[in-house]
């Protein structure tokens, strides 16, 4: 195990927590699957302890600052269940690439509408 | 009912990916919302606690979590996230706004590469 490598990329995707509000997965997972050899499913399985316990923190810290909307924070968080198991049945009836090119579309138009909305453009 | 279509939307990419749907769920909270970005970065960490909670207990439930790596890697990023909320109140709201857009375009580059 590479324990460097596994603090590093930790650190990094809490401060994308706290800086983004993300959880980290993207960063999470290859950094268990490279540095502490984990199979795909093992290090999605287990980021997810990492991206709880993150959030958590970073959820009671946003509160202190007056960033957190609580209702509506839970209810996405409650009610998103459905959602992933459309997600999932997706997964399966869909080709991958298809699925990576579409989500690709996605964020950049979200990226290009926030940028408006920001006046970055 | 917009809260619904953002959870729902967030779980889709959840189950997709296999990632807590942070990257959905600021920027519909932002746009369809009006949240401020800082709002919508503390409200999407606590959606995505439970959401990652669920998945968690999910996946624990097939025993592919390993607990130990997961708390060592969770211990860092506690100190990032620290660092980063303390960071991201110190900087404007459109310098959040540009950090979530180069984040976007970023993971749009990795899905299509």
């Amino acid at each position: 195990m590479d324990l460097v490598g596994l603090l590093a990329l930790g650190f990094a995707a809490g401060m994308a927590g706290g800086l983004l509000g993300v959880g980290g997965g993207i960063l999470f997972v290859p950094a268990l699957v490279i540095f502490a050899h984990e199979s795909q499913l093992e290090a999605v399985a287990t980021s997810l302890v990492a991206v709880v316990l993150m959030a958590v923190v970073g959820a009671w810290r946003q509160r202190g600052y007056g960033n957190v909307r609580l209702r509506d924070g839970l209810a996405i968080g409650l009610l998103s269940p459905l959602g992933v198991l459309v997600g999932v049945l997706l997964a399966n009836a869909v080709p991958e690439r298809a699925l990576e090119l579409s989500f690709a579309a996605v964020q950049l138009g979200f990226a290009w509408q926030l940028a408006g909305n920001a006046g970055l453009r | 009912m917009r809260l619904a279509a953002i959870a729902t939307a967030a779980g889709v990419f959840s189950g997709l990916f296999g990632v807590g749907g942070g990257a959905i769920v600021v920027p519909l909270l932002v746009l369809w919302l009006g949240y401020e970005h800082r709002e919508a970065t503390g409200t999407s960490l606590t959606a995505i606690a439970l959401i990652a909670a669920m998945a968690a207990a999910a996946h624990a439930a097939y025993g592919n979590v390993d607990l130990p790596n997961g708390l060592l890697i969770a211990a860092p990023a506690i100190a990032g996230v620290l660092a980063g909320t303390a960071i991201q109140q110190r900087i404007s709201e459109r310098a959040v706004a540009a950090a979530f857009v180069v984040l976007l375009v970023a993971s749009a580059a990795v899905l299509v590469f």
